[in-house]
């Protein structure tokens, strides 16, 4: 058959049958029973398992990570690995979880993906003693170095109050998608660190934050047009007091719980309330809200609570 | 022994011993435990035999199988051992490359009161407790501050370049690393140095050996009772003179078919030189009465000089010690330091300065950049002598390195344990500096990287919070003093502890309890 036939006859065939199928309600017979859509929630939390299972039966409850990762994409995936500590010490992102994540992520058909941080203790160690080296490099994904300035661009944000432009680092510039995985911990200053703060971790300057208000920077970065899709709070050990570093293991109290959600303001004010702590306390969090980046009210969102 | 296999091994062996030398201080990935080095380190003669008498350390005895070496086989420690001595054999073999006529040497009078009056000064003062002049000539320690100050750097500059091409391919095996010049009188000596020894060796071989460095003269002094030594065979040779144009220490004067054994370091080209096999390497023979009879006023210098400067020396010393910081009071906002940071494992800084030869080691090796060469924080006579700069970097709380690997003993080792306890410093906050005071604004930046919460935060106006120092369990890592955002004077300082003291371990509070149901 020519190519010209062909067409022609497929298109007339296509029509003929759409138009028979317009006619009658034969829809119901070839789909079989009606299928209940999958509920819109904006925020999913998790309790009582091991972070790799929470993660799976949360994303789960949000559509999979297919609803975020297409095929060929590269992911992102921005773990607080700050601190030179053991896993267990809680003072960075669970490596059982980011391990999850990329491979959940290369299942959805992702190209590559890139796991980094700007660390506070020397990068080295951080990468290797956090556990999410060893975690990603399992996983197939890449850990890249945030170490140098040379890795970062510089990026305006024109409605930011005190955070105008800043230095980030060229993944956030090039990945398709972001995700963004903090660990919920205390905070000497803020009392509260997750989501929103753990974009400190891809500028390279944050001592202008901490000099310039820091809750309205951390608030201001939020504006940024290149948003994490997608925030994973790793609540399963977390660290209580003397935070972000921690002191001692008596700091972490074991939560076994996960907040997933694409409203990084939500996702925040639920941690404040898993530490005990009011959101309108954390200064970031009513600032954040009010400029519109997303909606701390719990009670007017649409959770889904798990507990396993 | 006739053989030219010893000139040959003496290459490859000081090859081996520069290559890994080298690689120890420019090794800037850590890719190779710095105790691997350790052997190497145990044998530099300088460092082995200050740790032994300064520190009393018993088994840093390395020293000792150099002075048995060198009485059984004369000065091989210069030509097999010795990094800067090897390095100028290189850099004297790219000189004859370079200009032909600069391989050709000949034999030259050896600058005797030059050679022992320095060898008497560094003695003298370090008989005295001083290392002032070591820090400056102690070979090891030289080669040390050539490879930390100007390879490294090079080293790091060629990886960012590699680096930054293999990323446009995705690939970071490589990553680039902020090359961070030091401060410029940081420089001066190394820079002095290299261009003294660099000209020297190029054309002259060994004469820096031979005339400056006090090693090399001590060595020379006590090889004139070794065993095994380069000899003549008054039969065979025919005064070509090939051996003295060989001679890098200039040391052969083949008219008289006399070998200045004090200069002579082995390095065996003259066996090779020789067409007429007329020298070789073995036991001496004395020639009892052909000795010519010049008297030997080097050794009388030496001892005369040796006193001489250690009555000179004290009051020197004396000097040097009032340029020590003496605390200065200043009521401004400035941050108003006493003293400086000595490392920890130092104990003090007294006994630190008086051990610590500069030889950089340490400055290289460090994961954070936190030791830094000091210019006069240590008085004049400390110059180059690391201390703690916390504008560049803070101290790792667990890391011990500097610990492990310092050779001289300026830095004793430490078990993590112990160096999280050991308080080098306290912090100082200055509240009229401080963001959250002066813009009343959030801030708790060196709370944050507080890694015993000596620095925590307390309630301040309304919401906000307030650093303050817990004195007793601050062990003064300068987390806080790094981390602090103003300018120019930081808000939080960590102030030097004269004598390091033990800090209170930080208290561990009763666990809490996790929540059983969701919060919201």
């Amino acid at each position: 058959m020519k190519r010209r036939g062909f067409l022609r006859s497929s298109l007339g065939a296509g029509l003929a049958a759409g138009t028979f199928m317009s006619l009658g309600r034969f829809e119901k017979v070839l789909a079989g029973r009606p299928l209940p859509q999958g509920a819109n929630y904006d925020l999913v939390a998790i309790m009582g398992g091991e972070p790799a299972a929470m993660f799976d039966i949360g994303i789960q409850a949000l559509g999979g990570i297919g609803s975020f990762v297409s095929k060929g994409q590269k992911v992102l995936v921005k773990p607080n690995i700050g601190w030179d500590v053991i896993p267990e010490k809680g003072a960075n992102t669970n490596p059982a979880l980011v391990k999850r994540v990329v491979e959940h992520c290369f299942k959805a058909g992702a190209k590559e993906v890139y796991v980094f941080d700007n660390t506070c203790d020397n990068w080295i160690k951080c990468y290797e003693n956090s556990g999410i080296q060893r975690a990603v490099k399992d996983a197939g994904g890449k850990m890249v170095p945030g170490n140098s300035e040379s890795y970062y661009q510089e990026i305006t944000i024109p409605n930011g109050k005190k955070l105008t432009k800043t230095k980030v680092h060229q993944l956030v510039l090039e990945c398709d998608v972001f995700i963004n995985t903090p660990v919920l911990k205390h905070h000497s200053s803020t009392r509260m660190t997750a989501a929103l703060k753990n974009m400190m971790g891809v500028v390279w300057d944050r001592g202008y934050w901490h000099a310039n208000n820091l809750h309205q920077c951390i608030a201001d970065y939020a504006l940024y047009t290149k948003k994490p899709q997608l925030n994973i709070i790793d609540a399963y050990n977390v660290m209580m007091r003397n935070g972000p570093r921690g002191v001692s293991k008596e700091d972490i109290t074991n939560m076994k719980s996960m907040i997933i959600s694409t409203d990084w303001v939500a996702a925040d004010a639920a941690a404040a309330k898993m530490m005990g702590l009011e959101p309108q306390k954390i200064d970031y969090i009513p600032v954040a809200a009010a400029m519109g980046i997303g909606k701390m009210d719990l009670a007017t969102l649409n959770i889904h609570r798990i507990k396993m | 022994m006739r053989s030219v296999v010893l000139r040959h091994i003496r290459i490859v062996f000081s090859c081996i011993v520069l290559v890994l030398l080298s690689f120890l201080f420019v090794d800037f990935r850590g890719m190779v435990p710095e105790k691997a080095f350790g052997p190497l380190l145990y044998l530099q003669f300088i460092p082995s035999l200050l740790k032994f008498i300064i520190a009393g350390v018993a088994t840093a005895t390395g020293f000792v199988v150099i002075l048995i070496l060198t009485a059984l086989s004369g000065r091989t420690y210069c030509s097999f051992l010795c990094p800067l001595g090897i390095l100028q054999d290189v850099i004297s073999r790219i000189g004859g490359l370079v200009k032909r006529r600069f391989r050709k040497y000949a034999f030259r009078k050896p600058y005797t009161i030059l050679r022992y009056f320095i060898l008497a000064l560094t003695a003298g003062i370090l008989l005295i407790g001083g290392v002032y002049v070591l820090t400056i000539l102690d070979p090891y320690s030289i080669f040390g501050r050539f490879m930390t100050y100007f390879v490294k750097p090079a080293a790091i500059f060629i990886n960012n370049l590699l680096a930054s091409l293999l990323g446009k391919f995705d690939i970071y095996t490589l990553y680039k690393i902020d090359i961070k010049p030091y401060e410029l009188a940081v420089y001066a000596i190394p820079v002095a140095f290299l261009l003294l020894i660099g000209l020297l060796a190029f054309r002259y071989g060994r004469l820096y050996c031979n005339t400056v460095c006090p090693v090399g003269t001590f060595l020379g002094f006590l090889s004139k009772i070794s065993l095994f030594r380069i000899r003549f065979d008054e039969e065979k040779c025919n005064r070509c003179g090939r051996c003295a144009m060989s001679c890098k220490s200039s040391c052969i004067d083949f008219l008289n078919k006399h070998i200045d054994v004090s200069r002579c370091v082995n390095c065996f080209n003259c066996l090779e030189a020789c067409n007429e096999k007329a020298m070789s390497y073995g036991l001496v023979r004395f020639r009892s009465s052909a000795e010519p009879a010049v008297p030997d006023t080097s050794r009388r210098n030496f001892i005369a000089g040796s006193l001489l400067m250690i009555a000179g020396g004290s009051q020197i010393l004396r000097a040097q010690n009032t340029t020590t910081p003496i605390p200065t009071k200043d009521s401004t906002v400035k941050e108003d330091r006493l003293y400086p940071v000595s490392p920890p494992g130092s104990s003090g800084i007294s006994s630190y300065i008086s051990r610590c030869t500069a030889c950089s080691l340490c400055v290289a090796a460090c994961p954070t950049s936190v030791l830094q060469p000091s210019v006069s924080e240590f008085g004049i006579a400390g110059i180059m002598q690391p201390r703690m700069d916390f504008h560049r970097g803070f101290c790792n709380y667990d890391c011990t390195l500097c610990t492990d690997i310092c050779p001289t003993g300026a830095i004793m080792p430490l078990m993590p344990e112990a160096k999280k306890l050991t308080r080098i410093g306290k912090a100082v906050f200055i509240k009229d500096n401080c963001i959250v005071a002066t813009e009343k604004t959030a801030c708790g930046a060196c709370s944050e990287h507080c890694p015993t919460k000596a620095c925590a935060m307390v309630p301040y106006e309304g919401n906000l919070l307030i650093p303050e120092v817990i004195d007793d369990i601050c062990i003064g890592c300068g987390a806080c003093e790094h981390a602090c955002p103003t300018k120019p004077y930081k808000a939080i300082f960590v102030d030097g502890n004269p004598l390091h003291e033990v800090a209170k371990k930080p208290e561990a509070k009763k666990m809490e309890s996790a929540p059983s149901e969701f919060p919201f």
